[in-house]
């Protein structure tokens, strides 16, 4: 059972990344719109319908 | 029925505008030809088209906006003009910042979304144009942050592409108060989110501590696992927990209670008690009760912030209606300046088409001022030397000079915008009486729980602190407080979603018990706007032809009437000039025509005709002549609302009486009552008649809601128990309404009545589960049944159930099918 002296400080030191991890992802602003993006993914299929050239460029699309 | 309030049965595919007589817009659709009101809708669904992104329409769940006045590729001279004021570096200065050495980066209020596909157009549209990086726009507050290359595209050229899709673009600069009101969001998520994993993780160790109590588990591992937990715990209490300690010393030094004071004794008292356990290897400890309390207290104060806040995006409308920029006189030489760098005293020039910078005085000049922004008359009114304007109105007709008199603050802008700001202040009433009830419930909670420690610390000292503990959690009144909050967030949120935007807490309360409806006729019941409904020409020109000339000539005015057929603009005037009040004379082909009231257009062709030779004596008739002849006739009318007439039936189908109380006296006014069967109409009444009314009628019992969009009805408004404003109103009524419908859908009327009135039966059941609960439970914590952890969990599925029960307003109330 010595291990959980190895295997709990790693789990406390995984949290505090998931937590640096979490207030990073609030201050760049991905929660303010908790609305458009669950729709948003629905319109995203209907990519290779559009004609090639009036696709948006690749270096637009991030 | 009266013809001209009858509805066709095709719509304009764009806007689901009725498409008037005698045109033939067409464009095509995903390979299909379309039928469009006006040039404008075709011209943005054309461009919408050629961009590949007709699944727009495939997509979106409402009609779009009224295409603003667009004809063909280019945009308008004066709205070209006015977008390339955004170019200017000192205007630039508010709003754009420089994200890198090439980049740029600003952020826009878009006005014209409507639903999710409006979003996904407006960011493939932009990012489709050379030369933008990035484009995100926000749904919840229709705010769009977009990143350019400055040496391909310019700011006016995006704005531009955003027009010509329907939408408009405004520079959106946020004030002080709007910025800490993103902040405090943005901590209050954080505080959360930091909380929630925090409580799993000592949740986890915790479990292997109480199997541990029943299997046995060495010391050492025991101690190791405290400490993990105590470092886990520590962020929790001292990060996300703060708000309870700073609002209980708060209200302790005000002498007051609430519920922060017993949340702060039974997290900072568990906290110490557990570290101390910690430190000296002894005892109890309790980290995972403290997190687990943090945690679901939070998520209601959560709730309860978001329910606050609703009212941000009224203040992006608001913010609009100052224009950016003004050109100051200086010693005869005109110069650009941003409009926020005016000062009493200065003179600046405004010319036809442009919007009051600030308030002020009129050095020289004759014009009209458009002031619907502020009254919601859509009629302008003259303004000559010496008149004061105000800031925020927009110039009609000619250039003026005007020496400026009250800036910043002191605008008359300014005050409604306060007025605003004091609505957000104020609390929902309901929870007023829930804060109340729980403030004697904490004083009962903490006088029971010194009880319970004395006794228990005569009886069996050791038990004392956990039992005064378990007290102290299992009877917080967090499902009680939750119990109105919840119901009236999910409600709020529900109806925000279906258009109609709560602004004051009392109004889902009032709404339920609502017994009369009363609406204001302009811009409620009907569009509030003229529009064009009938072309009948006279000589051998079609309709098409005529109505080309008429807008011609019409272009040249920003007169209400000319606006109707600025819609239809393809060809040029030349010579023209204006009458007014009575028409236009001008050249188009080489031929003068005239266009306006019967008699002064019939002058011109040496005829005498009037409104009595008009086809029918419904709406304002205006006539086109040439010189020779009459060329044709345009019948002009404010058009009843699509949803008007099911509305009144909904609402009547749910027992509400429907009234019309107006200012008009017109023969209209009766025409649109019969059609729509009100139950009462009372024209011709005065906005102090109007009030009266509503006060007689709420002194005999009624509980009304006034539903108005002018500056004439906002005494009316603030008189009823419950004032709706359209989402096309003033901004002053606005501001005064307890609700805004956003979406002008009159039908969500009786939606939100209905939902309302759900929302009163689900509040009482979870303020009687939740009294339920605390009072069943305070005995057995008091006796020592219930160890801490317990408690913390029953509090917490107490809660959960009070939420749960709430959640079910998520939903609008399915409506019985009106026969």
């Amino acid at each position: 059972m010595e291990i959980i002296f190895l295997l709990i400080p790693i789990a406390i030191i995984l949290v505090a990344f998931a937590i640096w991890a979490f207030s990073w992802s609030v201050k760049s602003g991905q929660f303010d719109d908790l609305e458009s993006p669950a729709h948003s993914i629905l319109f995203e299929d209907d990519n290779e319908l559009i004609p090639d050239d009036a696709k948006p460029k690749d270096k637009d699309r991030d | 029925m009266n013809q001209h309030v009858q509805m066709t049965d095709e719509a304009c595919f764009h806007c689901g505008q009725e498409i008037p007589e005698g045109t033939h817009f067409t464009a095509i659709i995903s390979g299909k030809p379309r039928s469009m009101c006006c040039p404008g809708c075709k011209a943005v669904a054309e461009t919408i088209a050629a961009g590949g992104l007709e699944h727009y329409y495939k997509h979106r769940t409402g009609d779009s906006f009224i295409a603003p006045e667009l004809t063909g590729k280019d945009l308008p001279s004066n709205v070209q003009a006015e977008l390339q004021l955004y170019d200017n570096e000192n205007i630039q200065k508010e709003f754009v910042i420089d994200a890198s050495d090439t980049e740029k980066e600003a952020t826009l209020v878009i006005e014209g979304i409507t639903c999710a596909a409006c979003v996904w157009l407006l960011e493939h549209h932009l990012v489709k144009q050379d030369g933008v990086a990035q484009a995100s726009v926000n749904l919840t507050n229709h705010r769009a942050r977009i990143r350019w290359n400055n040496d391909e595209i310019s700011l006016s050229s995006i704005m531009g592409a955003i027009y010509k899709i329907g939408y408009q673009g405004h520079p959106y600069h946020p004030d002080k108060e709007e910025q800490l009101l993103e902040q405090e969001k943005k901590r209050a998520i954080r505080r959360l989110g930091l909380a929630g994993l925090g409580m799993m993780q000592v949740m986890m160790l915790s479990i292997a501590l109480y199997a541990g109590a029943f299997q046995g588990i060495e010391a050492k591992y025991a101690q190791f696992l405290r400490w993990a937990s105590l470092i886990i715990a520590t962020p929790v209490v001292l990060y996300s927990a703060r708000p309870f300690f700073i609002a209980a010393f708060r209200d302790l030094k005000s002498r007051s209670l609430s519920m922060d004071v017993p949340v702060s004794i039974a997290i900072g008292g568990a906290y110490l008690a557990s570290v101390w356990a910690t430190f000296t290897a002894s005892g109890e400890t309790y980290f995972d009760s403290v997190t687990m309390f943090t945690f679901f207290l939070l998520i209601g104060r959560y709730l309860e912030m978001q329910a606050r806040h609703r009212t941000g995006r009224a203040g992006n409308a608001l913010m609009n209606l100052l224009p950016t920029s003004a050109i100051k006189l200086n010693n005869d030489t005109e110069e650009l300046i941003p409009a926020t760098e005016l000062v009493p005293g200065d003179i600046v020039i405004i010319k036809p088409g442009h919007t009051v910078p600030s308030d002020g005085y009129i050095l020289s000049g004759h014009t009209s001022i458009d002031e619907s922004a502020l009254t919601g008359e859509y009629l302008p009114v003259s303004r000559q030397e010496g008149d004061h304007i105000i800031g925020g109105t927009i110039n009609v007709e000619n250039p003026i000079k005007l020496k400026v008199s009250e800036v910043g603050a002191n605008t008359k802008l300014s005050a409604i915008v306060r007025l605003l700001d004091r609505a957000h202040e104020e609390k929902p009433t309901v929870a007023k009486v829930a804060d109340k009830v729980a403030s004697y419930f904490v004083a009962a909670v903490l006088v029971t729980a010194t009880v319970v420690s004395y006794i228990w610390w005569q009886i069996e000292p050791k038990d004392a602190f956990w039992i005064t503990l378990s007290v102290l959690v299992v009877t917080c009144p967090c499902a009680l407080s939750l119990a109105t909050p919840t119901a009236l967030t999910a409600a709020t949120g529900t109806l925000r979603q279906a258009g109609l935007l709560i602004t004051r807490g009392h109004v889902l309360e009032s709404l339920a018990s609502a017994t009369h409806v009363v609406f204001d006729k302009t811009g409620t019941l009907t569009e509030g706007n003229l529009t064009l409904k009938k072309t009948v020409p006279l000589a051998d020109l079609d309709s098409p032809k005529v109505l080309q000339i008429a807008a011609a000539l019409e272009a040249h005015s920003e007169h209400p009437i000319a606006k109707a057929f600025h819609r239809y603009k393809e060809t040029n005037a030349a010579d023209v000039n204006v009458t007014v009040g009575q028409g236009l004379e001008g050249k188009v082909d080489g031929k003068i025509y005239r266009i306006g009231k019967p008699e002064y257009a019939s002058q011109l062709c040496h005829q005498a005709l009037s409104n009595t030779d008009a086809p029918d004596n419904h709406g304002q008739w205006l006539l086109l002549c040439d010189q020779n002849a009459p060329v044709a006739w345009f019948s002009l009318n404010d058009q009843l609302r699509k949803d008007a007439k099911l509305t009144i039936k909904r609402l009547k189908s749910i027992g509400i009486t429907t009234e019309i109380l107006t200012g008009d006296s017109s023969a209209a006014v009766q025409e649109v009552s019969s059609a729509l069967d009100i139950d009462k109409t009372t024209a011709n009444v005065s906005p102090q008649e109007k009030l009266s009314y509503i006060q007689k009628l709420q002194e005999q019992g009624a509980k009304v809601v006034m539903v108005g969009d002018g500056i004439n009805d906002i005494p009316v408004l603030a008189g009823a128990q419950t004032s709706i404003a359209m989402g096309s109103a003033t901004d002053l009524a606005k501001t005064n309404a307890d609700a805004v419908l956003i979406s002008s859908e009159l039908a969500k009327l009786a939606d939100a009545v209905l939902l309302a009135r759900k929302t009163r039966v689900i509040i009482k059941e979870n303020l009687g589960w939740s009294l339920f609960y605390n009072i069943t439970a305070l005995p057995l914590a008091a006796t020592g049944f219930i160890a801490p952890y317990m408690a913390a969990i029953g509090m917490s599925a107490s809660s959960l159930v009070v939420v749960g029960n709430a959640l079910r307003l998520t939903k609008l109330i399915r409506r019985k099918p009106v026969k």
